[in-house]
């Protein structure tokens, strides 16, 4: 399959591919890390996960409309406003559907799942009502816009760059906040051990309901940045959802470091072999090989040890 | 190891309760629908099969799958296969450039009948392969990750992996699998048109009664000594595996048997409906084929027929008026199977009804109803480590 290409050609399509599979990384790390805290330090399993993320990118959609419509001489820097938003829209509505629901589930991981795939429905025929069953985009503002010419053969997009600062910024905060924060110390202590950790006096519930609400925001911040590179539709998130849970699966649930790894190599995976391959040929080949390493691996690339 | 204080399988009980069903099957709806509709309860009660597999598989066992689908559809194509066989004849395709096979093969450019759709030529073949394909899919993945102790939420994810890839596969391989449409255009069995209102009927008894077939395996599987360690399993997986048993080797059995009868369900869609495709496989009908068992109750092997039914019956007549509503029903439905009545239309009838009922027919037979015999205490069916208090 490489014998129609030259060797300066092969380098480049696989820097292009590889870029390209980076975009797949920021927004598969991005959707990841809201459903590894989530699944990893909870246990439990949110199929509404990509329900949430879309509420983000209807947020920024929105917000975008606004600037657009009433203050567009800031059109430049709505998405930051917008992101901010969309990180609370979700995570209040992860809060309040924790409290409604998935505490009284905690027990039951199995029925978590239904329950929140039941949630997942209702919030697409939402968002259908709503927002209509249209795909939206949104405008990207000029300074997004465009590519820089890196060589001759390859270039990249400047919103794919904005992306990835974006994924490693967020990153870079939930990693300060989960090891260097005393909040992070908490939700640390209760998922090793909830009986202790309630017995030295650290309020379980309470953060078990702001670790839901992170991950729901997480994912809003997801979407948002998902407008950058793709439009939106009721429907959207339920087609990453299986693929962000096998990041986190493969990557080992409990850590953050074995969620982005196992990201960077799925994404990577995929889109390189997309270029040779059709492209659900390379997609069949990606999960068949993650769902093979799981079932030899079954606790993933990275384990961090507990007594139990 | 406990004594059975019976020698048959069914308990007096049960054989009422088959005997209703198989008497609303076979006498009341016939007789009270009209044909288009009886072709409904028809294709609702090759969910059934899922359900019934279901029942089994995660109800007893605590193993749940969401990929369930993929038998359902295994089995379906298999089938659809055969039929697609037998309606392209030489002389029924003869516009092809190659004339003889399936018109969508034509269309992709494929000159020569796949290798894999060789075995398909023959009725017992296929038939064999209904049921032996997808319970030697469900040995591989079973034997590879209960073997590992995978289970409980990574084996509900690996599932719907499993589901994803095969939707994947066979949108993407068109011209082996018909594509996204699947394949159409079927027949006759044998000579035999299936697509006449007198062979619907038929065809409409001959699901039933495999349905029945498949029930009382279903029980015998239950009252079986295999039943009761796949119970104990589930409720303390450790214990029965320090007791000397291979846990495992359980698991794949259940997970084996509830494959195969999804397959006849998926089978007996193909022969009713008339087609079969890739939107019956994926992620989304795999979990919806969960619900019907959660709302018949997952502990209940009749009341997965009944759950099947009632939601399929919602769902055809919800679409039909108001299609807005549908989504928000059944994700309605999905919650409130959780967390109101975990244990379903048969749950609520022990608690309900069957406490009334007793003193009719003499107590004894309804008293001792089935295993969730203590309404009130908090059902734990998915096998979840019972955390300390809180």
């Amino acid at each position: 399959m490489f014998a129609d290409y030259s060797l300066a050609e092969l380098g480049s399509i696989f820097v292009m591919q590889g870029f390209a599979g980076l975009i797949l990384f920021s927004v598969f790390v991005l959707m990841a890390l809201g459903l590894a805290i989530i699944f990893g330090q909870m246990g439990v399993i949110n199929m509404a996960h990509g329900e949430f993320m879309i509420l983000g990118a209807y947020v920024t959609y929105f917000t975008s409309q606004f600037f657009l419509n009433y203050i567009p001489s800031l059109f430049g820097a709505y998405f930051f406003l917008a992101m901010i938003l969309a990180f609370f829209a979700a995570g209040a509505l992860g809060m309040a559907v924790e409290w409604l629901m998935i505490r009284r589930l905690y027990k039951r991981p199995l029925d978590t799942l239904l329950a929140t795939w039941g949630l997942s429905l209702i919030l697409q025929q939402l968002y259908r009502t709503v927002f209509g069953p249209r795909e939206v985009g949104v405008e990207l503002p000029n300074w997004m816009m465009g590519s820089l010419p890196v060589s001759e053969m390859v270039e990249v997009q400047i919103n794919g760059l904005f992306v990835m600062a974006l994924t490693i910024a967020i990153t870079v905060a939930v990693a300060l906040l989960m090891y260097k924060s005393s909040w992070g110390k908490q939700v640390r202590a209760v998922v090793q051990n909830r009986v202790m950790a309630g017995a030295v006096g650290i309020d379980t519930e309470k953060v078990d309901r702001y670790t839901f609400g992170l991950g729901c925001g997480i994912a809003g911040v997801a979407g948002s940045a998902f407008t950058m590179i793709g439009s939106t539709g009721p429907t959207s998130g339920q087609l990453y959802i299986v693929d962000t849970f096998l990041v986190v699966v493969f990557g080992g649930a409990q850590s953050l470091l074995g969620t982005i790894a196992s990201a960077f190599t799925i994404s990577q995976a995929q889109s390189t072999m997309e270029f040779f391959l059709s492209g659900s040929m390379a997609k069949v080949l990606t999960l068949l090989g993650v769902v093979i390493i799981l079932m030899l691996r079954p606790q993933g690339l990275f384990v961090i040890k507990v007594r139990r | 190891m406990i004594k059975s204080d019976r020698t048959f399988f069914l308990r007096p009980q049960d054989m009422i309760g088959i005997a209703i069903l198989a008497f609303l099957l076979i006498v009341i709806l016939p007789l009270s629908l009209d044909n288009f509709r009886l072709q409904f309860v028809g294709k609702y009660l090759t969910y059934a099969f899922v359900a019934l597999g279901l029942v089994l598989c995660w109800g007893y066992a605590g193993i749940l799958s969401l990929g369930q689908g993929v038998f359902f559809g295994l089995g379906g194509y298999c089938m659809a296969m055969f039929l697609k066989l037998e309606s392209s004849s030489v002389e029924a395709t003869k516009i092809q450039t190659t004339p003889g096979i399936p018109d969508f093969m034509d269309w992709n450019q494929i000159t020569e009948l796949p290798y894999m759709w060789q075995p398909f030529n023959s009725l017992t073949l296929t038939i064999i392969a209904v049921i032996l394909v997808p319970a030697l899919f469900a040995f591989i993945v079973g034997f590879a990750m209960f073997k590992r102790r995978v289970g409980g939420v990574y084996f509900a994810i690996i599932t719907q992996a499993l589901a994803a890839i095969m939707t994947i596969l066979i949108i993407g391989q068109q011209g082996y699998t018909g594509g996204i449409n699947g394949i159409t255009d079927l027949r006759t069995l044998n000579g035999w048109d299936i697509r006449s209102d007198s062979a619907k009927t038929i065809l409409y008894f001959v699901c039933v009664a495999l349905l029945l077939a498949c029930i009382l395996i279903a029980y015998f599987v239950k009252s079986s000594k295999l039943g009761r360690i796949l119970v104990a399993m589930r409720d303390k997986e450790d214990r029965v595996r320090f007791s000397g048993y291979d846990v495992a080797n359980f698991k794949v059995f259940v997970f084996c048997l509830a494959a195969s009868l999804s397959a006849i369900g998926g089978a007996m869609f193909t022969l009713q409906v008339g087609f079969m495709s890739p939107s019956f496989v994926g992620i989304v009908p795999s979990i919806e084929m969960v619900i019907y068992a959660a709302v018949g109750g997952r502990l209940s092997i009749l009341g997965a027929i009944y759950g099947t039914l009632l939601v399929n019956w919602a769902k055809t007549s919800f679409s039909e008026s108001f299609p807005e509503l549908w989504l928000f029903g059944l994700g309605g439905l999905f919650i409130a199977v959780v967390l109101i009545f975990p244990n379903g239309i048969a749950g609520l009838w022990q608690t309900y009804i069957a406490p009334r009922l007793g003193p009719l027919f003499g107590g004894a037979a309804t008293r001792r109803a089935s295993p969730p015999a203590t309404p009130p205490a908090p059902p734990s069916p998915s096998a979840a480590a019972p955390a300390a208090a809180e």
